[in-house]
């Protein structure tokens, strides 16, 4: 990851002059086109995540969502972390603009555990893998820890992002704890991470469940715009977003094996929790309106 | 190439090596006739080596071949009168009619094959009082290829759904038995390898066939991680457990992956993506009409993909692979006429223009 991203600030030193920057562009369609370009084991493409994948979220962070990252000396500079954060906004762009924010303001790559449903799906599931995502399961969060990344978890699931808008800014129920096991046997910190503005992107008035059950999904919405309006009711409303880093919880002065102590893990889960609702609460606060200058 | 180590109590002195027809199994064979520590190396197989010399066993050196069906009794008698001391079980084949002299009969031929000719050839090795060591060549389409499967597994991975199909399920049978041989005899060591996917100028399996096709089909949608090792280093692991004991169930990959999309890319071929029930649909025709050979696990391999963590090999054998899996990818493609140059003149052609050079 390095390497690339000295290759790329070369590239783009050298790529001053138009001229340059045709070049450029010219060598990355070649490294393209002839497959000559490395993907880890995991299926992560960096250069496609740089310069497409995040290249086409960038406006949507910067300008329809003005997002502000904070908190940012909370995350390890160079080795192993799980950020935890909380899930809404029907659709999971928060998880999008938690990795344009590790990617932009920390020059790190954000590897995303995901649902299954992702992965079965064509075109996201290979999107998500190109994007350094891969399946929430054990086996891959230890092996992404151990190898000094950083990974993201979102442990409210479907039951967080699906939420009602009625209940925004509370925190869901927590799965099973396992990516707290998967911090203990890492060792490596957990930091919690509050998103705020998502919630109102899409916000969710209804439901249509026996629809849903019949397409395979978790919950199929009725926000103001959707259905109503098509393929127009996609699109998120513009809410102000910050997304705040918090203090790191250690995990480290426990031994590896006590991740399989299920009384520790619980209480780690809930103290995660705890601390989570509270930065949520605050951030809710100091963000004020979510859409300035209306009042909501 | 040595890797006796001083401690070591059994002296390898014959071998006998199954599927020495196949292209690995007689390149198997050659190195470890061509070790003078080895006395002698039985081949067998169902049919005898194609050899341009026209008799039977001029191609593999100083290897002896025997002519022998595992299932059959002769097994156990040339296991016996020749007092061998190392098996190394290579015969399995991946598809009916897999483009081997004497597979044909279908899948039951195959599934025979595979599975009773383990049986048989274990329950042989279980009987003899000299065999000491036991390598077996299995295959990571063992952990199939899943949405729901951990992205890297490891030899200690459950597979998330067990394969019904084809070579998987055969592997996956014939690593039961070898289970259950090395729990009755656990004075001899056992050794079982899956393979990735080989890669290499003179391998022929579905796979490399696929790739030498003008036009990729591919599922719409997918695009799967693969991996491949290089029949060098394949000989070379081969060789080296059957030289010394190294007890376990191991991966055997070269290093890295590459995406389908990337493999294609750099054959420099057109793709064509259809939805998988189409991919289905042709794969099933390309089958019945002998051109492609693609089993339903290897449909699943083409959505979900596959990769496999190799550091237990590279830990117990203090060697790693000298081809990385793209290595071995563009080893292959140099050996079939280079990749098309089509896609790469023609981005050149236009940076030259645009660029003013």
């Amino acid at each position: 990851m390095d390497d690339f991203r000295d290759r790329h600030t070369a590239e783009g030193a050298a790529g001053g002059t138009a001229d340059g920057r045709l070049a450029e562009l010219f060598a990355f369609l070649r490294r393209r086109i002839t497959g000559e370009y490395e993907v880890d084991e995991f299926g992560y493409d960096p250069e496609l995540n740089e310069r497409v994948l995040l290249e086409a979220l960038r406006p949507l962070y910067r300008h329809w969502f003005r997002t502000e990252a904070l908190g940012l000396g909370n995350v390890p500079a160079d080795s192993g972390a799980l950020i935890v954060a909380n899930h809404s906004g029907t659709l999971p762009v928060d998880a999008l603009m938690l990795q344009v924010a590790m990617h932009d303001e920390l020059g790190r790559p954000l590897r995303l555990l995901g649902a299954h449903l992702v992965y079965q799906l064509p075109v996201l599931g290979h999107l998500a893998r190109k994007s350094g995502h891969t399946l929430a399961c054990p086996e891959d969060a230890d092996r992404l820890l151990r190898k000094g990344e950083v990974v993201g978890v979102f442990p409210e699931g479907f039951k967080g992002i699906g939420k009602p808008f009625s209940e925004r800014y509370r925190l869901q129920r927590f799965g099973r704890g396992g990516f707290v096991a998967s911090a203990i046997r890492a060792g490596v910190p957990i930091v919690p991470c509050a998103i705020v503005g998502a919630e109102e992107i899409y916000p969710k008035i209804g439901d249509l469940p026996s629809l849903a059950r019949l397409l395979g999904l978790p919950y199929l919405p009725i926000t103001p715009l959707f259905p109503w309006l098509g393929p127009l009711g996609l699109l998120p409303l513009p809410s102000k977003w910050l997304i705040e880093f918090g203090e790191p919880i250690r995990t480290d002065e426990y031994a590896p094996e006590e991740a399989d102590d299920p009384m520790l893990v619980f209480d780690l889960t809930d103290h995660v929790r705890e601390i989570m609702q509270g930065q949520l609460d605050a951030l809710r606060l100091r963000r004020g309106p979510a859409f300035p200058p209306m009042v909501m | 190439m040595n890797t006796h180590t001083p401690g070591e109590a059994s002296m390898t002195r014959t071998v006998l090596v199954t599927g020495v027809s196949g292209h690995v199994g007689a390149r198997v064979a050659i190195a470890l006739a061509a070790d003078p520590e080895i006395d002698r190396v039985i081949g067998v197989d169902t049919a005898p080596p194609p050899s341009p010399a026209g008799e039977d066993g001029a191609v593999l050196g100083r290897t002896e071949f025997v002519r022998v069906a595992l299932r059959s009794p002769d097994l156990v008698k040339v296991i016996r009168d020749a007092d061998v001391d190392t098996v190394v079980h290579l015969s399995l084949v991946s598809g009916p009619g897999g483009g081997r002299a004497g597979d044909t009969g279908g899948r039951p031929a195959m599934k025979e094959h595979n599975v009773i000719g383990t049986m048989q050839l274990l329950a042989a090795c279980q009987r003899s009082a000299t065999v000491r060591r036991v390598v077996v060549r299995s295959t990571t389409a063992v952990y199939g290829s899943s949405p729901h499967a951990p992205a890297v597994f490891t030899e200690d991975t459950m597979p998330v759904e067990v394969s019904h199909h084809g070579y998987a399920r055969d592997a996956t049978e014939v690593e039961t038995y070898v289970r259950g041989f090395a729990r009755r005899r656990p004075d001899v060591t056992t050794t079982t390898l899956r393979f990735a996917n080989l890669m290499g100028p003179g391998v022929d399996s579905p796979l490399t066939r696929y790739f030498s096709q003008p036009v990729l089909p591919t599922v719409l949608g997918f695009d799967p991680r693969l991996q491949f090792v290089h029949e060098d280093d394949a000989v070379e692991v081969l060789c080296r457990t059957a030289r010394a004991d190294h007890a376990g169930v191991f991966n055997v990959s070269g290093d890295g992956v590459l995406l389908l999309s990337q493999c294609a890319r750099r054959t420099g071929r057109p793709v064509v993506p259809m939805p998988s029930p189409a991919f289905r649909l042709v794969s099933g025709v390309a089958r019945g009409a002998r051109l492609v050979d693609f089993s339903p696990e290897q449909l699943s391999l083409m959505s979900h993909g596959r990769a496999v963590d190799t550091t237990r090999l590279a830990a117990e054998l203090g060697w790693r692979p000298k081809y990385s899996t793209a290595a071995a990818f563009d080893d292959f493609l140099r050996s079939r006429g280079g990749p098309g140059e089509l896609p790469r003149a023609v981005v050149d052609w236009l940076a030259d223009l645009l660029t003013g050079r």
